[in-house]
């Protein structure tokens, strides 16, 4: 049933107040006429007996409130889904995005609501099988697992978008040759970094697997708030019934929440932290918690969402309930970037929650999570020793410090930093841990098991490490 | 019945007319689809509902149904091992009916009412009872027997009690005459409104501690069985890894783990490690002493305020049979936010950063329904002990509610984000954390390790304490500037921080430690200490000191297994022998 109503009372921001409205539902999609043919989209936001209100995907701009006519169309915001979807780019509300996409609209198999429903938590399979990302900073140390929800925090001018690419790229399961696809949904990013993306999945052949949804910078704020939800319905969509292993990147999330924000400050809600509504976490998890596998079906959801941190700064809201939410993070360090390393990973302030469960025998190797371990611990040792040595100077440290600080260099030098067309496997990693912690004495390796360290690093070896 | 009419839908919030007689706090079911609410606030003939369900395509003027009874829980057989939502819907039966996504609309009670249970009575007929009394037991799992009894409130005669045999549990077990002449008939279970805390007949003060096998918990910030203790920090930090490990090792007969507003994957790790996991006393899976409830970020919001209450109400439920009850609430910040937009779509006047004014009273009521009590209705105690993990935002421990839950909780483990950067785990701090229990607690040491325990851990701590104002002066000056005394607590301090209070939660041995062995441990380090502190008078060089192999000894302690505890006791006299080797030479020298 389709309702038609030209009683529009007030427009203030990207919301718009519909009186006497009848047999109106909370949520319903609305199609808005402008008087000049134009459409719009919206949704309502609150109902009451008498009164909807109506929030505007693409902007209040050009509507008014005597002659646009508003029809409610008596279901929920829903994305045609279907397998053609793959090598396409679509704008944040489902439709081809030109200039990137000039072909005709997909023939969709089925409507699905965006706002999809929580996964029974009876029902999910831990996340457990390792992607080999290639990046040593983080197979090594922060191992990204088949179902994980891992962001990226970086700041303005770091280089997110060329990690995000890159592990699009040579992101794979060892040994699995199973049919897999990006997802890419892009909120309120430049022209060029979508260009950037886009340019970059074609030339390495990438596109044919990917779905892209495209919200730039100068489109519609509002229409942010579903471009995420979008993605993740063709991403469920692809995984649970086409049995695809995808990954979801997400870019930029920073730009998301301001959209929400700007709803909430429309609406004259009582503001949180920084002016973002109460209900960011909830409003967050409804998004990051649709990463996942479900026992019984094939196909899972890996999420990478990436988010510029205000000023770099950890405790601000977005990313602060965003690490609350998801299992770890990726932190990029500017002081790294300015030293010329790439990835700039700050690999003491990231954390892989479940790495543990995808690392070890028969995932990537019996010696991982003891190595990991020491590596830790060490780098944090050897960076405390070059605090030191810049108060007290270099010479002024214990020789074993000094070893420290020479493992630390090393370690950022060759261990993390990398080419950004460098595909290093996981026993390449492997091996260069052990290569690096060789710069120290065997008895500091506090943190592997005796057994382990006998094996990979026997005792009459000492003498040819502490020689070299 | 009550009906009325949906005015107004906003999020979680409906509004609905024609609600004049109804109570606040009643159960009521929104629209055609029995969406679960509950009503809480009241004016005029207008109800404020929060809906436990999404509410996307209500319309106003859809149906309103309150039941007149307040949100509750089943409590009897088959609690135990079930996993449920934030309003005791059990996930697997919602899997069966639904599928793989939470729908709506689904009504399942939270007990089996079909499930056979072997029923063995122990009151007699003729027998006075009150709440609380025992009328019967069920052999729940192969761990926990489940003693059914008289609910609070029936007093009177048993007029007639069934025979041993095998029945479900809507079957009357029991029939009781009371003083008014009325016949109470009683099965197997019985509800309890959630919000209701259950009578005991006296609170005691904690006296023996929960055995957690955590070293740092255990040894320096112990909570009693019945006490209270909240670990907030920020993410990353391990709160919830310490929550599990709790939930798995600490010595509580019952374990009720409340997955409020969390990880839908940190649930699923949960959900398949139990059943695998073994409790260390009774070699049976942890599973069959453990209820979960999970009501992960992406479940309804107000359902997820309700979680923390259908958990602890199972719990005080379990304590009044006589066990001792652990409860686990990770994390109640989303708790306290669920409330924070309850009250945001009430329109309330905000407190503290937009958190409801009420917001201390509703967490201080929480934590007072934990503690060490005698049972109603016999001559038992039972202890319920809460944890409650808190992510303030941005670590900041200034958060309206960690200050809020430090005014009432006993035991305050402070996570820190520095400690865990350098994955020292668990990150908790030990020169902010506290225990206000070490005192109660005293006479349980000394009577089960010796009163060198608490003096050992105090020397322990001093020196823990002492190294922290060294290592700014060591920073300045370098730590070889330092007196030979100083540079000894920095080695000691050092080893207490690795080889004692690091903990490996994914190593296999080092993952529980026994209060024993957490002794023997720490004797050999502060044997080490004090050994090293005799050799250094006689004119050793620290450095050389320092540098002795029995240094991988003392580290590798942690994997050495509990079956082996001689092992450990026998590495003090390894460094004995090495120290005076070591005097000896230098001295022939």
């Amino acid at each position: 049933m389709i309702r038609e109503y030209t009683t529009t009372v007030e427009i203030s921001g990207p919301l718009m107040l519909v009186d006497r409205v009848e047999g109106v539902a909370y949520e319903e999609l609305v199609e808005i006429e402008l008087p000049n043919g134009e459409i719009r989209h919206g949704k309502v936001l609150e109902i009451d007996s008498r009164m909807a209100l109506v929030q505007l995907f693409e902007g209040s701009s050009g509507t008014d409130i005597s002659r646009s006519k508003v029809r409610f169309l008596g279901k929920q915001v829903e994305l045609g889904v279907s397998v053609e979807m793959l090598g396409r780019v679509f704008d944040g509300q489902g439709r081809p995005r030109a200039p990137f996409d000039t072909a005709p609209p997909i023939v969709p198999e089925k409507m699905v609501n965006i706002n999809g429903a929580p996964i029974n938590p009876y029902a999910r399979d831990y996340p457990a099988e390792f992607i080999q990302t290639g990046f040593s900073s983080i197979d090594g140390i922060n191992t990204l697992v088949r179902g994980q929800k891992l962001p990226i925090f970086s700041g303005n001018g770091l280089p997110h978008s060329i990690v995000a690419a890159q592990i699009a790229r040579q992101a794979h399961v060892r040994g699995g040759e199973e049919s897999f696809a990006v997802v890419f949904a892009a909120m309120g990013i430049t022209f060029e970094e979508a260009d950037y993306f886009i340019r970059d999945f074609r030339s390495t052949g990438a596109m044919d697997r990917a779905v892209v949804f495209m919200n730039l910078a100068d489109d519609p704020a509002i229409e942010r708030i579903s471009t995420p939800r979008m993605a993740l319905t063709a991403a469920e969509y692809l995984a649970y019934e086409k049995d695809m292993h995808i990954l979801v990147i997400m870019t930029d999330m920073t730009n998301y929440c301001d959209a929400l924000r700007e709803i909430a400050a429309a609406r004259k809600e009582v503001p949180g932290r920084r002016g973002y509504p109460g209900y960011l976490y909830t409003d967050l998890a409804s998004i990051y918690e649709r990463a996942g596998r479900i026992k019984g079906r094939k196909g899972s959801i890996t999420q990478i969402p990436i988010l510029t941190m205000p000023e770099d700064d950890k405790t601000h809201p977005i990313p602060d309930l965003t690490g609350y939410i998801t299992e770890g993070q990726l932190i990029l360090n500017r002081e790294l970037h300015k030293k010329g390393i790439y990835p700039p990973m700050d690999v003491m302030e990231s954390l892989s929650r479940l790495k543990d469960k995808g690392i070890g025998e028969g995932k990537t190797r019996g010696d991982h999570a003891d190595l990991f371990n020491q590596l830790m611990a060490a780098y944090s040792a050897g960076k405390d020793a070059r605090e030191l040595a810049v108060i007290l100077g270099a010479a002024a440290l214990s020789p074993l410090d000094q070893k420290y600080m020479k493992f630390a260099e090393e370690y950022e030098k060759r261990y993390i930093s990398q080419g950004d067309h460098e595909n290093r496997n996981i026993d390449e990693t492997l091996d260069l841990g052990w290569e690096l912690l060789k710069l120290l004495p065997r008895e500091e390796m506090k943190r592997i098991d005796p057994r382990r360290l006998d094996r990979y690093w026997p005792v009459n070896d000492r003498k040819k490490a502490e020689v070299s | 019945m009550i009906k009325g009419t949906i005015d107004k839908i906003a999020g979680p919030l409906v509004v609905a007319d024609g609600m004049k007689d109804a109570r606040m706090y009643d159960l009521v079911y929104v629209s055609d689809y029995a969406l679960i609410g509950e009503i809480i606030e009241l004016k005029g003939d207008r109800a404020s509902i929060q809906v436990y369900e999404e509410t996307g395509g209500l319309q106003p003027g859809d149906p309103v149904v309150a039941t007149g009874e307040p949100l509750s829980v089943e409590l009897g057989p088959g609690l135990l091992t079930a996993i449920y939502d934030g309003i005791q819907r059990s996930l697997d039966k919602i899997r069966e009916e639904a599928g793989d996504w939470i729908t709506r609309g689904i009504t399942i009670r939270g007990l089996d009412h079909e499930k056979e249970w072997n029923f063995k009575p122990v009151a007699t007929k003729g027998l006075e009872v009150s709440g609380g009394e025992i009328l019967g037991e069920v052999p729940e799992t192969d761990v926990i027997v489940h003693k059914v009894m008289v609910p609070p409130g029936v007093e009177g005669e048993i007029t007639w009690m069934i025979d041993e045999g095998v029945y479900n549990i809507d079957t009357v077990i029991a029939k009781v005459k009371e003083s008014s002449g009325e016949i109470r008939e009683l099965c197997m279970y019985h509800n309890w409104p959630v919000r209701k805390p259950r009578p005991v007949a006296e609170k005691r003060a904690p006296a023996e501690p929960l055995i957690t096998g955590q070293r740092v918990i255990d040894a320096f910030f112990p909570l009693g069985k019945g006490g209270t203790a909240c670990v907030p920090g920020p993410f990353g930090s391990g709160k919830t890894v310490i929550q599990h490990q709790l939930a798995k090792w600490a010595d509580a007969e019952i374990v009720i783990y409340v997955g409020c507003g969390e990880r839908g994957n940190e649930m699923t790790d949960v959900l398949q490690e139990f059943p695998e996991l073994e409790d260390p006393k009774s070699g049976k899976p942890l599973i069959l002493r453990t209820v979960l409830v999970a009501n992960t970020s992406n479940m309804p919001v107000a359902a997820r305020e309700a979680s923390v209450y259908t958990g602890i109400t199972i719990g005080e439920y379990f304590r009044d049979m006589g066990y001792s009850v652990a409860l686990m609430a990770d994390s109640t910040s989303r708790w306290a936010e669920a409330m924070r937009e309850m009250s945001g779509r009430l329109e309330e006047m905000p407190g503290e950063e937009g958190y409801p004014a009420y917001l201390g009273t509703r967490i201080a009521e929480f934590y007072e329904r934990a503690g060490n009590v005698k049972c109603i209705g016999g001559d038992r105690s039972g202890a319920l002990t809460v944890v409650g993990a808190v992510s303030p935002a941005g670590g900041d421990l200034s958060d309206p509610v960690v200050q809020a839950t430090l005014r009432v909780v006993k035991v305050f483990w402070s996570l820190e984000a520095r400690l865990a950067y350098a994955r020292h785990f668990p990150a908790i701090g030990w020169l902010d954390s506290y225990s206000l229990y070490t005192e109660n607690l005293k006479e349980y040491y000394n009577r089960e390790l010796g009163d060198e325990w608490v003096l050992m851990m105090k020397e322990a701590m001093a020196l823990l304490q002492r190294e922290a104002n060294l290592q700014e002066i060591a920073r300045l000056v370098g730590a070889e500037s330092l007196s030979p005394e100083d540079q000894l607590i920095l080695y000691t301090a050092r080893s207490l921080r690795e080889d004692f209070l690091h903990q490996n939660a994914f190593h296999d041995v080092d993952t529980y430690t026994s209060i024993i062995k957490q002794k023997i441990m720490m004797e050999v380090i502060m044997h080490t200490h004090s050994e090293m502190e005799k050799a250094l008078l006689t004119g050793v060089s620290p450095r050389e000191l320092f540098s002795l192999p029995l240094k991988e000894e003392i580290t590798r302690m942690r994997y050495i297994h509990e079956d082996n505890l001689s092992d450990i006791s026998a590495i003090k006299e390894h460094v004995t022998l090495q120290i005076n080797d070591l005097i000896a030479k230098d001295q022939i020298a």
